[in-house]
């Protein structure tokens, strides 16, 4: 009779445990986690592709030779569009070739690095601007589970913005003969690494 | 029989407050909590949130860049209208669902990068119009938090943030500086685009 009192105490005390411990109080909103390694990450991204670090510069050292106001039109531009193609990949409207777009993207802004081609601004503009929406749908999109993909973005944006910077920063060597010469040797040298990433996507 | 009733008792009260103790607590949004009291808890929450940072900011910025007038005004409606949206938000329902935060970073971000000029007294509408919006949103957050004294806090965060940068913009001379204002500008209605992108994804 004790022995099967003490077990219906048991059983009891485990029900109300049980019963207690699963009657979770819902969350309001959201506990942040993640917070900081979503910014860390997405300021890391740009970095991490070769192909994207040289078209940045690439638009950077452009606009330099350009000179105002295409020197701060295209780092305007290019973020802005390269938002909308990463927001073309977030609601999942695919773009085809975008390794290749992204290749061409070095190809040709190195060639007009080398070559020092002075188009239009809109010209320009609009060419900085088509290669973004393929580099902001690669990259903009490839957001770790967990993270934060408002500080990813800002990560991003920043990172991609500070490499147009280096750009420009290095393209201020244009006022100078032998600067004017280096400024296409390294156009040259994105043209040819265009080259080897379009290999590499055709392969 | 009197024994084994208390002893039962016992057990079952045991039992209760064990329970009553593991009980998971509601967990009450993201507010921070500085242990300073409430004025600091709400100015900590504008501090470390971006959604509310980043936009306060970038008003600074395009107060700054359309000059004194518009720049003063700013400083006393914005936190102001802020802090009424507040008041508003502690009285409402739940949070939307939709990111408005995000359409003041681009509405802000494109303003500023295009440094675009408006009448005074639109730019008083906007200001007005932006921090109405924010202070509600801060206010639903802050419910269950610091409430009305960390709105107080954030107000006054948001007066010293606008007064301090939009000044800085406002003395700048070089040419190069203001560009770099709005290529700043760009990359806040860049942010914007993509948070509307993330929150179609569900990832905001």
């Amino acid at each position: 009779m004790k022995k099967q009192a003490g077990s219906l105490n048991s059983f009891i005390c485990f029900l109300v445990l049980a019963v207690s411990l699963l009657w979770a109080a819902s969350a309001q909103a959201h506990v942040e986690r993640g917070q900081a390694i979503g910014f860390i990450t997405g300021l890391e991204h740009p970095w991490s592709g070769l192909d994207h670090v040289l078209a940045m510069i690439a638009v950077g050292l452009w606009g330099a030779q350009l000179g105002n106001p295409a020197l701060w039109i295209l780092p305007v531009t290019f973020p802005m569009v390269m938002s909308l193609g990463a927001m073309m990949g977030l609601l999942g409207i695919p773009l085809p070739g975008i390794e290749i777009g992204i290749a061409v993207s070095a190809i040709l802004l190195g060639a007009m690095v080398l070559g020092e081609v002075k188009p239009k601004l809109y010209i320009a503009a609009v060419m900085v601007g088509f290669f973004a929406i393929f580099h902001g749908h690669a990259h903009g999109t490839e957001l770790p589970a967990g993270q934060s993909g408002l500080l990813y973005s800002m990560g991003f944006v920043i990172a991609t913005g500070c490499l147009h910077g280096i750009g420009i920063t290095i393209g201020l060597i244009h006022r100078w003969p032998a600067g004017k010469l280096a400024l296409r040797g390294a156009g040259a040298f994105i043209a040819a690494m265009g080259l080897v990433f379009l290999w590499q996507a055709m392969a | 029989m009197t024994r084994s009733l208390l002893h039962n008792l016992r057990i079952l009260l045991g039992a209760a407050l064990s329970a009553a103790l593991l009980q998971p607590s509601e967990a009450a949004a993201h507010l921070v909590t500085t242990g300073m009291g409430p004025v600091y808890d709400g100015i900590g929450h504008l501090l470390l949130t971006p959604e509310d940072l980043v936009p306060a900011l970038a008003m600074a910025l395009y107060a700054g860049l359309r000059g004194r007038v518009p720049g003063r005004r700013a400083l006393f409606f914005f936190p102001l209208a802020w802090l009424l949206g507040g008041f508003a938000g502690l009285f409402a329902g739940s949070m939307p669902a939709f990111p408005l935060s995000a359409v003041s970073f681009l509405l802000l971000g494109a303003l500023i990068a295009a440094d675009l000029r408006m009448p005074d007294k639109f730019f008083t509408i906007l200001a007005v119009a932006v921090g109405i919006m924010h202070g509600f949103l801060n206010g639903i957050a802050l419910k269950t938090g610091p409430s009305g004294l960390g709105l107080l806090g954030i107000m006054a965060a948001l007066f010293v943030l606008l007064a301090i940068i939009s000044a800085l913009v406002l003395s700048l001379k070089p040419p190069w500086a203001r560009i770099v204002v709005r290529v700043a500008g760009s990359w806040v209605a860049a942010m914007g685009l993509l948070m509307i992108g993330w929150f179609f994804r569900g990832q905001v």
